[in-house]
């Protein structure tokens, strides 16, 4: 009887903090949602930088911020899914691959704030340039590049062992074999991690910073060489402005930062699901 | 020719894995180089041991301290919410609820964690602040309490997910040796799963810490600035990573002493934190590599 009662009453436990956890969320957004109200117009996704906060819009920062998801994937994606190939098919167990592998690992799970300060010495001692669009995407890039070659060597993983003995044994040769049974098997599940990435570059924000992130641009760049803020650095410095005017425009970015990062987030999971019958994955660290 | 262009694709491939190699080592070189330059002229025991960090005063003391309690004081109220919470809920997933609704949890956990911090940030400072100085008499605007809460409720979904993972690697046939044997589901849940599943939810534990510890925007946003030890949630506090953000979001000059402060902070968020990560895999990898009959086995 008495282990009834506890059974029954973990089970309340359990659904309460499930319950309360989503709750507190529904809420929140709720409340971001009402806050952002008076700001979401057309007017806010096609004007620039304003001191007065009604005025003020975030074309420039959007348009950086998908400059940013574009060139940090067109630089994650070859090298991660290069690493991860060269870890999962090239490499044997050995001293080197236990240093390589123990490697991501530490690289999956350093701060992001850390790679800023990476990214600010590389700007300011090796380049002398000023923070640009290539030097916020590279760093950026170099903070996803772990996630990505997890994903490459899961997505490997899960292609049948048969399928790749049966290539091997027609006489393709090794890399014939990633190319044209491996590769294309393996495709979908690759671009479920890659929309992953791209979703955390959309809303990463602590390295953005400490390069120098926060500038006021009022025109959207054109140029790789451009200065930029990034959406996620725009709505860091409207929360932090002292009148509280700033706090729709704040919550306003907030949504559209949100309409960019769910919807690739489903996507990915909606993939996944597809491929491996909702089979788990690895979160990043970051 | 083939030859040659399979020679080439696997050079390549190698190079790619070579970068993530010279990242850790480029890293390390950054914080290292600069920390030793940084501590040419502040001497250590004064950076280790100060209780006071006021590197813009005009007697400038440079003690890690206040910034590492500050840290430490966020990352573990955050815990002290997310741990019993994320626990029961992965518990509660793994062991009660069924596998259709568990396959539904687990995407929308993984969806929750994927959420920019900069929006937890946001709801820190602009929702539970408020909310928490109406209830709070003696609470200051900027508090350590606030963040926490916020990441407490970040870190849920993420610490959940990865605890449900741990449970998920215990065999079935643990549980139906454990109902055979009269065992109802609180039994088997908390003394056949639980237990087996250990070094795994040791490992969320500490991953979690390590992510609580390194998070930045959060605190940055809602938690303020301080120069002293303060342990005290309802007041401000400074972190290692929100320090690097006031300092780099200044107008400090590049070679200042000021600003080379960063990277000796950020040298030992880095070290902290790669020290909580390597135990933890150290742990998952130890003692999961083998099946748990075996280790049984063979431990005996």
């Amino acid at each position: 009887m008495n282990s009834m009662i506890k059974n029954l009453l973990f089970k309340i436990f359990a659904i309460s903090c499930l319950g309360l956890t989503l709750l507190v969320l529904v809420i929140l957004f709720i409340g971001t949602l009402y806050t952002a109200w008076p700001r979401l117009s057309g007017s806010f996704l096609t004007h620039v930088y304003s001191r007065n906060p009604e005025h003020a819009g975030i074309y420039a920062s959007l348009m950086a911020s998908f400059w940013l998801m574009g060139l940090s994937i067109l630089m994650a994606v070859p090298i991660g899914t290069g690493a991860g190939i060269y870890m999962e098919e090239y490499l044997r167990k050995n001293r080197w691959s236990q240093i390589l592998e123990a490697n991501i690992i530490n690289l999956a799970g350093i701060p992001p704030v850390i790679y800023g300060i990476l990214g600010l010495e590389l700007v300011t001692q090796f380049f002398h340039s000023d923070f640009t669009m290539v030097a916020g995407a590279f760093v950026l890039s170099l903070m996803v590049l772990p996630s990505i070659i997890v994903n490459t060597r899961e997505s490997f993983r899960s292609v049948p062992p048969s399928l790749k003995a049966a290539s091997i044994a027609l006489g393709a040769s090794k890399w014939q074999t990633i190319e044209r049974v491996i590769l294309p098997y393996a495709f979908r599940s690759l671009v479920a991690g890659v929309l992953k990435a791209i979703a955390r570059v959309a809303g990463t924000t602590a390295p953005l910073l400490i390069m120098g992130g926060l500038a006021y641009i009022p025109f959207a760049p054109s140029h790789l060489n451009d200065p930029f803020t990034a959406l996620p650095v725009q709505i860091f410095d409207w929360i932090l402005k002292p009148k509280n005017e700033f706090s729709a425009n704040a919550a306003a970015a907030i949504l559209i930062l949100l309409c960019i990062t769910v919807p690739l987030n489903l996507l990915s999971l909606r993939i996944r699901k597809v491929v491996q019958g909702g089979s788990r994955s690895d979160l990043p660290l970051g | 020719m083939e030859k040659i262009k399979e020679k080439i694709i696997a050079a390549f491939l190698f190079l790619c894995a070579i970068l993530t190699i010279a990242v850790t080592v480029g890293m390390i070189a950054v914080l290292g180089f600069e920390s030793i330059a940084f501590f040419r002229t502040v001497s250590w025991p004064a950076f280790f041991f100060s209780q006071e960090w006021t590197p813009f005063f005009a007697e400038r003391k440079f003690g890690i301290l206040p910034l590492f309690s500050g840290s430490l004081l966020v990352a573990v109220l955050a815990l002290i919410l997310a741990i019993p919470a994320g626990f029961s809920i992965a518990v509660y997933l793994s062991e009660y609820a069924k596998p259709a609704l568990l396959v539904r949890f687990r995407s929308l956990l993984e969806l929750l964690s994927s959420i920019p911090t900069v929006v937890y940030g946001f709801f820190a400072l602009f929702f539970v602040t408020p909310f928490l100085v109406k209830i709070i008499p003696g609470l200051q605007g900027m508090n350590a309490l606030s963040p926490a809460l916020i990441m407490g409720i970040m870190l849920i979904p993420y610490f959940t997910f990865l605890c449900e993972e741990a449970l998920a690697e215990v065999p079935g046939s643990f549980r139906q040796a454990s109902y055979a044997l009269g065992c109802n589901k609180l039994e088997t849940a908390f003394r056949i799963v639980v237990p087996a599943a250990r070094p795994g939810l040791i490992f969320a534990i500490l991953v979690s810490a390590s992510r609580a510890m390194g998070e930045t925007m959060i605190v940055a946003i809602a938690a303020g600035q301080a120069t002293g030890i303060e342990l005290n949630p309802l007041h401000p506090v400074e972190t290692l990573s929100t320090y690097m953000i006031h300092i780099s979001s200044g107008d400090l000059p590049l070679n200042s002493l000021g600003f080379k402060t960063i990277f000796a902070v950020g040298f030992m968020l880095f070290l902290f934190t790669f020290f909580l990560n390597s135990i933890a895999y150290y742990i998952k990898k130890r003692f999961t590599s083998r099946k748990t009959h075996h280790s049984f086995f063979t431990s005996v």
